[in-house]
């Protein structure tokens, strides 16, 4: 059960592939502009980098090194045309607000990097998990950047609901700050770089602070090579 | 040239700022002669919110906060600010922009002497891309304000937008000369047919050239007193001049004279005193006359070719990049030494 609790930790906060990794930043800065933009991509590529850690880890075992990246790419290529094309059919809204970012998931190295760095090497069921939970690591951190962008920009959250869940959910848009002027630099690219800084800044000011609480206790890492 | 023993005349930051201050105060005094005396309020809401950050973002980073608020920087930066956006603009928007200069391009970059980007141009293109239609709306010169706003109307109107009763909007303010050369160029008007409006004066803009005046002055006084050297000044406004004289005489139904481009707009203040900013410009005397020129080339291109009337805080930005490429390719010869092998 462990093993499965370490790759939960590792995908949501340890190895987090927006503000530790910093793998698949392109999608992530472009598309953060509001909460619901970030959370479609973030579920698109979520459920890519589950099924396509599981189809690897299936084969891995009949793909030899030399051509491994091909076979790894077709794999996810398929399994984002799947994706892309559902997102055309049951919410063409958000698929045409994303646009080009879903087909794009394909060359979103943060895919490649866990087929190639964890399901080429385990089992199937912990290789899905671990998709999974990077997947959900990049959507935290997409509706976090996402959400903090729309409410400084726009002073809203949730705007353009009615994109994924039809006219009706119009209403379901919350206005934060009403009669807001709007802080347009926050929806612009900048806001974003300017945003994802400050969650990367914030996330190493709170480790750095556990880990000076925890500094007490006999810790192992006067042993050279021991340092994490 | 001292002689011998070379006794060095000590100047601290907080008397470079000083000087800098000292140097503004003609163009200021001229400001309020022309337009109004809403700079000061505005001067003042700067000032205020930067001293205020400035101790903020060093007590957090766990800093004495008297040598940091006495060496001036922070009251510099508000004060360009300042004078670059509308007198009459909110208070929020002054607030907003300084927050950006001190908090973000200065303290998030390390503090004085860190800082990569120069703080007021960073405060300054916040407000110009996230509140396009404040940042329009300049005091009218006086010479041209249907009404004229006293200190405690200026006050009103800042902090609650709220204008004396039967005032409209557009009896105090007007776009500046830059920004109606723009507008009536997309009407296809001619620069002899557009100059002919009463907001142009004889060479710049009506008030506003006797301000830019002012600002030649100071930067005069500045190299005097050795405070900047003449190397970005003269390569700004030398290379903005000769790009706007070509494109002048190419085509001068559309392109303004280059003596228009010098006297409007942040190209004076740009040159003395914002690119001048020894942190975040270059450091070798032929680094200097490329950074100069590279900003007055790109100025003239954003407001000629570009989406905005004036470019001035996007060259600076933009040049500000290139320091370290400059510095490095410009290092001068060690004596003794012959220059980089040809």
């Amino acid at each position: 059960m462990s093993q499965y609790r370490e790759i939960i930790i590792n995908g949501l906060w340890k190895q987090n592939p927006g503000v530790v990794q910093l793998l698949g930043l392109c999608p992530l800065l472009a598309i953060s502009n509001n909460m619901v933009n970030a959370i479609g991509l973030g579920i698109a590529t979520t459920l890519v980098m589950a099924f396509s850690n599981g189809a690897v880890s299936a084969i891995r075992d009949w793909v030899t090194h030399e051509i491994r990246i091909p076979v790894f790419i077709l794999i996810i290529a398929a399994l984002v045309t799947v994706i892309d094309m559902a997102m055309n059919a049951f919410i063409h809204p958000l698929y045409l607000v994303l646009g080009i970012f879903v087909p794009l998931i394909v060359t979103n190295c943060i895919v490649l990097a866990r087929t190639e760095a964890f399901a080429a090497k385990n089992p199937i069921f912990p290789a899905m998990l671990d998709g999974f939970m990077m997947g959900m690591g990049v959507t935290l951190v997409l509706t976090l950047l996402g959400a903090l962008r729309e409410l400084i920009g726009k002073g809203t959250l949730l705007s353009g609901i009615d994109l994924a869940f039809g006219a009706t959910a119009k209403a379901w848009v919350i206005h934060v700050i009403p009669n807001y002027n709007g802080f347009l630099i926050a929806i612009l690219p900048p806001g974003a770089f300017f945003g994802l800084g400050l969650l990367i800044a914030l996330r190493n000011w709170w480790v750095q602070r556990s880990e000076r609480n925890t500094a007490h206790a006999p810790v192992m890492s006067a042993i050279p090579g021991m340092q994490s | 040239m001292l002689s011998s023993p070379y006794i060095n005349e000590k100047t601290s930051v907080f008397v470079i700022m000083l000087k800098v201050m000292l140097a503004l105060v003609p163009a200021i005094a001229a400001y309020v002669w022309y337009f109004g005396p809403a700079i000061l309020i505005s001067l003042t809401i700067a000032s205020v919110t930067a001293l205020v950050l400035e101790t903020i973002a060093v007590k957090l980073r766990g800093l004495p906060a008297r040598p940091f608020l006495m060496d001036g920087s922070a009251l510099v930066t508000a004060w360009l600010l300042a004078l670059s956006i509308p007198s009459i603009a909110p208070w929020w928007l002054i607030v907003v922009g300084t927050f950006f200069a001190i908090i973000v391009a200065k303290h998030l970059y390390g503090g004085l002497g860190n800082n990569l980007f120069n703080p007021a141009m960073v405060g300054y293109a916040v407000l110009i891309i996230s509140f396009p239609v404040q940042m329009t709306h300049w005091a009218a010169p006086y010479s041209l304000a249907g009404e004229h706003l006293g200190l405690a109307d200026a006050a009103q109107y800042i902090f609650s937008g709220l204008l004396p009763d039967g005032w409209k909007l557009d009896a105090i303010s007007t776009a500046t000369p830059l920004d109606t050369l723009r507008t009536q160029l997309q009407l296809h008007r001619s620069v002899a047919d557009i100059s002919q409006m009463p907001i142009f004066g004889s060479i710049g803009g009506q008030g506003s050239e006797i301000v830019v005046l002012m600002f030649l002055l100071g930067g005069i006084y500045l190299w005097l007193t050795r405070i900047i050297t003449w190397h970005i000044p003269l390569a700004f406004l030398g290379a903005l001049a000769l790009i706007a004289g070509i494109f002048h005489m190419v085509n001068p139904q559309h392109y303004a004279t280059p003596w228009f481009h010098i006297a409007s707009g942040g190209a004076m203040l740009g040159a003395f005193f914002i690119a001048t900013d020894p942190v975040s410009g270059a450091t070798t005397p032929k680094g200097k006359l490329i950074f100069g020129a590279g900003i007055g080339l790109l100025t003239y291109l954003i407001r000629a070719l570009g989406g905005y009337p004036d470019g001035v805080a996007f060259a600076v930005l933009l040049m500000n990049i290139t320091v370290p490429l400059i510095d490095a390719y410009t290092q001068p010869p060690v004596y003794g030494h012959k220059g980089i092998a040809k």
